[in-house]
């Protein structure tokens, strides 16, 4: 039940980025109107795309 | 990570959780229609429609606004004027049989600001949305309420983090993504609350954490009244009430030299929970993007109509005044909404299946293995 040091980052590397993505997603709109709000939308998609996805891939 | 540690935090994980979750479910399917409340109120008709006149009609002033809202609901004093965006012809009135009421018991509607006619706005004051906005926000349970919901917040911030450090044993061995369909239903629920859990990660702590915080605006408020109001109005502590307002007409007028780069948001009437027995207070809210949600009051005296102090705004102000669009989502058009909603959807499926999670383990624990049954 060991794991070596790497594995952290093997797991939490994609996570990490989804998580800087959707905060930087809350924050832009802050910011202003137009492409703000555009890149809003990306960095909240992303997490909703992939927790979607997941639900509906089925074999 | 030492098994000892991973039964720790799971222990925590399961606990937080469990505790929350009834509340956290009934927040998230409460706070989903609360995301559209706007298009809702559109839908169902309960959003105040001024008549059309010609774009450049003038407006009355606030006094002669004043004199209609009285008119209107004789008995009653005023509490608030406030202004909204959508409506730039219409200004938000509150009133209530005395100005200290508390905000449940007050009445809202819309005065058109070019002739004075009042125009109701039946969601404000009751209906299916305020009956939702009232389970969501206290209970309907005032301050209980409100400080049992903030610490069901906690517990679920505190389960979100615990879930993320279990992540990583978890998914040691899985490829990011993985969902392993063909092994169990356990399984792949399980698979799906982690993956679905990390990716709704930071959007569920913000709005987990920003509700915390207007959870407590209430204590917030109180704390701001007591610091930063009080020092300003001490040399008003001996005198004696107001029977005689000073007119309202110049009051944005006068807020605007005070404070030349911002707009007016709302003005607290003498004797409100944000202005004082002897002031009026014009909240200015900023003119950028971002400042737009920081709100800086105006104190002016309510008989001479002088301007006593721009307050200092707290940081704690600014914290609550940034969780309000955080939480709500309501700053990134339509589609903010939508995936609003997307991620609220995912919270609930986390949280169903957190539940879900928890009674198969249970169950699968009980029968034939005693020694199993600590391990929750």
């Amino acid at each position: 039940m060991r794991p070596r040091q790497s594995n952290f980052w093997k797991v939490f590397a994609t996570p990490t980025v989804i998580a800087l993505l959707s905060a930087a997603g809350l924050f832009a709109a802050l910011l202003g109107d137009g492409i703000w709000d555009g890149l809003s939308w990306i960095g909240l998609g992303v997490p909703a795309v992939l927790g979607v996805r997941g639900l509906m891939q089925r074999q | 990570m030492k098994s000892k540690t991973i039964r720790r935090w799971s222990f925590i994980h399961t606990w937080t959780s469990l505790i929350c979750t009834a509340f956290l479910l009934m927040l998230a399917l409460t706070g989903l229609p609360l995301i559209f409340h706007h298009e809702i109120e559109h839908l169902l008709g309960d959003a105040p429609v001024l008549r059309q006149m010609p774009a450049d009609t003038p407006h009355l002033d606030l006094q002669q606004l004043v004199a209609k809202a009285q008119a209107h609901r004789p008995g009653e004093v005023m509490q608030y004027f406030g202004w909204d965006e959508d409506e730039p012809n219409g200004v938000i009135t509150i009133m209530a049989k005395t100005a200290g009421t508390e905000p449940n018991l007050s009445h809202t509607y819309m005065l058109d600001a070019r002739t004075g006619e009042p125009v109701a706005m039946p969601s404000a004051n009751g209906g299916l949305m305020m009956f939702i906005l009232r389970l969501h926000v206290d209970l309907f349970a005032g301050l209980p309420g409100k400080l049992l919901l903030a610490f069901m917040g906690i517990l679920f911030v505190l389960a979100i983090v615990s879930g993320a450090v279990l992540y990583l044993p978890f998914m040691r061995r899985l490829k990011f993504g993985t969902v392993r369909q063909e092994k169990s239903t356990r399984l792949r629920w399980l698979d799906l609350h982690n993956l679905i859990g990390i990716v709704t990660l930071t959007w569920a702590l913000v709005v987990g954490v920003t509700g915390v915080v207007s959870a407590c605006a209430d204590l917030l408020i109180a704390a701001w009244r007591n610091e930063a109001l009080s020092a300003m109005i001490e040399p008003y502590r001996e005198a004696p009430p107001l029977t005689r307002l000073a007119p309202a007409s110049q009051l944005l007028e006068i807020a605007q030299r005070a404070a030349p780069e911002m707009q007016a948001d709302f003005i607290a009437f003498p004797g409100t929970r944000f202005s004082s027995e002897h002031h009026y207070a014009v909240f200015m809210k900023g003119s950028t993007h971002l400042t737009s949600h920081l709100l800086t009051p105006v104190l002016i005296d309510a008989s001479t109509l002088e301007v006593t102090a721009i307050a200092e705004r707290p940081w704690y102000m600014d914290v609550m005044g940034m969780s309000q669009p955080l939480h709500f989502g309501d700053y990134g058009g339509m589609p903010m909404k939508v995936l609003w909603a997307a991620l609220d959807v995912l919270t609930i499926i986390v949280l169903g299946s957190g539940l879900y999670l928890w009674t198969a383990r249970r169950r699968a624990a009980k029968p034939p293995a005693v020694a199993q049954e600590s391990t929750p």
